[in-house]
């Protein structure tokens, strides 16, 4: 086995380059994710029956099956699958996008299937109190989640969150498989101009070692402080 | 779609399930020895069990695998066949998750039962099958289950080394016809239902394993349906504690 020192030198520059995409990628996808899961988790709280003094209509099934069906099916699918999907199948349609924006949007909705689940737990978890002491303050449904509910779930949630952030990373190197240099793109690349495949490959992977689990302990400090 | 091309597409799935079974199988015993030595008496023992945990949690799955196609060849001088090559790197990378799993389950165990097994004598090595793992098996398949799921997600990857499996029958499918939208969405219910199908499979797994304890239904599973009888129904135990509450710690610690 060999290492050479100076591969990894010339390799360096391509690998910050390939640092800020995965990020920018990380960043954006975690963005999307949040939004999106929290909105699945809200639809899937959609009531059942019309209630008079809030208002709501009472679509639940109609409203919960599909979203139910749809989530489901994006979580036991292969994110790379989707990616190819998205990546293949929207420019038929008209639609055409940078391989990167392909790429946030997919991880975004591929977690934020994931999120919801998480975004449920912590509104399950608000006491059944929260909810009599709005009823009884006669707030509208809106405040009721915006005002009561909604921050006291999401302090639960965040160290959840995170553990996603850090899949959501994991995940990004697929995202060389349509054409975006990030991190394990720019190490293809390159082993492929210079033939030296151990040590780009190597410098990689320790880089997610590095990041990921400095932040794993991170959110376990975190998780320690926010949920009591 | 031709008929062909539609045996491609069986082809593909053919070689899916054949990684799927092999990396569960190699998954399911990395997970076990990992997992058990991360309770084991000798502190470097249970370092260097968590040190392979991490680092194998660590890295993402894509990158051990061109790592084992790419790095292993010239570094040691082994040519792995693909399929072996993706087996590996799966099943290291699936087995580090699934060690998380099976120490939670041992942790989650009474520690009472132990201190029953020391008080009766038991070895360390007849404590774990005969007390521990009975117990803990049951309370470890619906995260199992999950990461199943995981897995079957993580051998679409090997397709991008070229590996000729269900995602890779998609990428021929799609240079033959020059159109993608049919194709991959026949891949993707292909997917959902291999997934389906495996829930439901561990899901019974998980009900005969608890039969034999004598847990059997009277214990909703999570995924249990509504339609579940015995009147459990105002109960909703959140069985399966990976982060198991191990009930009121004794307070003889007799430590072996």
């Amino acid at each position: 086995m060999t290492w050479d020192w100076g591969a990894v030198a010339d390799f360096m520059p391509h690998f910050w380059d390939g640092l800020l995409v995965t990020l920018q990628s990380l960043a954006l996808g975690s963005l999307i994710s949040f939004a999106l899961g929290l909105v699945w988790a809200l639809l899937m709280r959609t009531p059942t029956l019309p209630h008079a003094r809030t208002g709501s209509r009472g679509w639940g099934p109609l409203v919960r099956w599909p979203v139910g069906v749809v989530t489901e099916f994006i979580r036991n699918t292969p994110l790379l699958v989707q990616l190819f999907f998205l990546f293949y199948v929207l420019p038929e349609w008209g639609l055409t996008f940078s391989a990167l924006t392909t790429g946030v949007v997919a991880i975004g909705l591929h977690y934020s299937t994931y999120t919801m689940q998480v975004y449920r737990a912590g509104i399950e978890a608000v006491p059944v109190g929260q909810w009599e002491a709005a009823t009884a303050l006669n707030l509208p449904l809106r405040r009721t989640w915006t005002a009561v509910i909604l921050p006291q779930a999401i302090r639960r949630v965040v160290p959840a969150l995170g553990n996603y952030v850090i899949s959501m990373l994991k995940d990004t190197p697929l995202l060389m498989a349509i054409t975006v240099l990030e991190m394990l793109g720019q190490a293809r690349l390159f082993s492929q101009e210079h033939f030296q495949f151990t040590e780009p490959l190597t410098v990689i992977g320790v880089a997610f070692i590095l990041i990921s689990y400095p932040a794993s302990l991170l959110l376990r400090a975190l998780e320690r402080r926010l949920v009591r | 779609m031709t008929s062909g091309l539609w045996e491609l597409v069986l082809k593909g799935i053919w070689v899916t399930v054949q990684l799927l079974f092999l990396s569960a199988l190699l998954a399911t015993g990395v997970s076990f020895v990992v997992g058990i030595a991360r309770t084991h008496r000798l502190w470097i023992v249970r370092f260097l069990a968590g040190f392979y945990t991490e680092v194998f949690r660590g890295t993402s799955a894509l990158i051990m695998i061109f790592w084992v196609f790419f790095v292993l060849p010239p570094a040691f001088g082994w040519q792995l066949v693909p399929l072996w090559a993706g087996t590996l790197a799966l099943g290291l990378t699936y087995g580090a998750y699934g060690a998380e799993i099976v120490r939670g389950a041992l942790n989650a165990v009474d520690p009472a039962q132990r201190e029953g097994g020391v008080a009766l004598n038991f070895t360390p090595w007849q404590r774990m099958r005969k007390i521990l793992l009975p117990q803990a098996v049951p309370e470890m398949i619906p995260p199992f289950s999950n990461l199943l799921i995981e897995l079957l997600k993580g051998t679409a990857l090997v397709s991008v080394m070229g590996m000729g499996d269900l995602t890779f029958s998609a990428k021929l499918v799609r240079l033959a016809l020059q159109e993608s939208a049919e194709i991959y969405t026949y891949i993707l219910v292909i997917y959902f239902v291999i997934a389906f199908l495996l829930t439901r499979v561990m899901r019974r797994l998980e009900r005969n394993l608890k039969a034999g304890l004598g847990q059997g239904p009277t214990r909703p599973s999570r995924f249990a349906l509504k339609r579940d009888t015995a009147g459990a129904s105002g109960v909703s135990t959140p069985t399966a504690g990976t982060t198991g509450t191990a009930g009121v710690r004794a307070g003889v610690g007799g430590d072996s």
